[in-house]
């Protein structure tokens, strides 16, 4: 079966769980930002971990299907019709044969999951079906006029799957592998004040305005590996979370790790709102 | 257990050795600290060589990455078998093709205190190998060229960068697999195939590669 994207919406992305094992090639790892909304997303349709559903950044996606189908949105609570009809957020919905789906805009965070039974079924790019926003490893961006090939069902739906959603609070950060590179209160500093989320955040990273960690030195980092979550501090001392799309190495040290626990927020908190650090260990 | 942020370990060296510097990143990566990035290069190659669990190995300029590791003290020991003096194998040579028409050629000569002819035959005399990636998928940092060759960046980093270009910056050299921002001192363009999902690895410069470029 098929679905016909009709509008694309501001943007709209295939993800799966990512491609691991090639950042020292240059590939990110993409992948979901909000990685327990995409789970909870696949396991309502009754899809295994694995497979590719979509990213939808800001609502605006409009589809039909050329068969039934169960799909489930989670993440972003945007509000969901199915042709006429208003359906439910964290549940699953059956598609009928020509039926068209319809998100609005999401009053609250970011990215909504939407998943359809069987998966969306592109042609895996370097073992994985989820595209880079950094590189363009991966599928093509969802487009309108796109037709997204849907897999076999592994298995019927979730009757019911009661998940405990996270609770956004501050960013839970430990110490960064070059925070002796900042003045010795300079993480405590970062755990201090507030920091706005930039307009430029992205896939690749959440960039923030505030306080400005200060450098104990000033010489030129060698270029190194980086990690999903790091707080890398460049030149003009506004910290960047790095996402899921981040170059695998760079040049600017970094301070502070975030929770994984704790990147879903990263993906859902928006431009212009609050948010803090606080020390983990 | 790992009680501190950084540690050194010595089991396995034998002295002289240096212990491995640690650098906890997170839950379950850590930064080795190497002396420079030929060492990089040996211990990324030893890790792959012992299967070494681990998601991710990243070399980079001084340091090895390993990400996505379940036992950060037994990757410990595991590399404390790893000397700095491990040559790694010598990878596979790849002659890159260059039209040295580069919009900094004139400047690359000044600094080098030649002329244009004598910045394509010293380019062309170094063979330079791939010591690791990560600007973009494709793009390999080149070492080889001596530091009293090291050329400054742009103060002001070109809005585009052709795909192809060859480039330096610093003691690096580097070719750009896609047009995008850049920094780096051109040199010249290449059409080489530098990034192919289709291949493997996909990359043709992945660490380790030797490169030699050659003018026409």
């Amino acid at each position: 079966m098929t679905l016909t994207v009709e509008q694309a919406g501001p943007l709209t992305t295939i993800q799966d769980r990512g491609r691991v094992g090639l950042a020292h090639l240059g590939v990110p790892r993409a992948g979901p930002l909000d990685r327990p909304a995409a789970e909870l997303a696949n396991r309502l349709v009754g899809n295994g971990p694995d497979a590719a559903l979509l990213e939808v950044t800001g609502g605006g996606l409009e589809l039909t299907s050329d068969a039934g189908c169960w799909v489930a949105l989670t993440g972003a609570p945007a509000p969901v019709h199915i042709d006429a009809a208003p359906r439910g957020h964290g549940r699953a919905e059956w598609l009928p044969p020509g039926g068209r789906l319809r998100l609005g805009t999401p009053r609250t965070g970011v990215r909504s999951y939407l998943a359809v039974a069987g998966g969306i079924d592109v042609a895996p790019v370097l073992g994985s079906r989820a595209t880079d926003t950094l590189a363009w490893v991966g599928p093509p961006l969802v487009a309108t006029g796109t037709e997204l090939p849907v897999g076999h069902p592994a298995g019927p739906p979730a009757a019911l799957d009661t998940p405990r959603p996270p609770m956004p609070g501050p960013l839970r950060v430990v110490r960064g592998p070059r925070a002796d590179w900042f003045t010795k209160d300079a993480l405590d500093r970062l755990c201090s004040a507030p920091y706005r989320v930039g307009t430029d955040s992205n896939r690749v990273g959440l960039r923030l305005e505030g306080a400005a960690p200060r450098r104990a030195r000033d010489d030129e980092l060698p270029s190194e590996g980086m990690v999903l979550g790091a707080v890398q501090v460049p030149p003009d001392g506004q910290p960047v979370v790095f996402l899921a799309d981040h170059p695998p190495t760079g040049g600017y040290p970094v301070l502070a790790v975030v929770d994984p626990r704790d990147l879903w927020w990263c993906g859902q908190v928006r431009p212009g709102e609050e948010l803090r650090f606080v020390r983990a260990g | 257990m790992y009680a501190a942020d950084d540690r050194r370990l010595g089991p396995g060296h034998t002295d002289p050795v240096e212990p491995l510097s640690l650098r906890r990143v997170g839950a379950d990566a850590v930064l080795v600290e190497v002396a420079d990035s030929a060492q990089a290069r040996s211990l990324a190659a030893y890790a792959r060589a012992v299967r070494t669990p681990a998601l991710e190995v990243v070399p980079g300029a001084r340091t090895v990455l390993f990400d996505g590791v379940p036992d950060l003290d037994g990757l410990a020991s595991l590399l404390g078998r790893w000397s700095p003096d491990d040559e790694p194998e010598p990878g596979p040579l790849v002659e890159v093709p260059v039209a040295y028409d580069g919009a900094d050629l004139a400047f690359v000569a000044e600094r080098w205190e030649t002329d244009v002819a004598g910045v394509v035959a010293r380019h062309g005399a170094i063979e330079f190998v791939s010591a690791f990636g990560g600007f973009a998928p494709g793009f390999a940092y080149l070492a080889g060229l001596a530091e009293e060759y090291a050329v400054p960046r742009l103060e002001r980093p070109r809005a585009r960068v052709p795909a192809g270009s060859v480039a330096l910056a610093g003691s690096w050299c580097g070719v750009y697999p896609t047009a995008s921002p850049g920094g780096w001192r051109l040199l010249g363009r290449t059409d080489a195939p530098l990034w192919d999902p289709d291949r493997s690895p996909p990359a043709l410069l992945a660490p380790g590669t030797r490169v030699r470029f050659v003018a026409g």
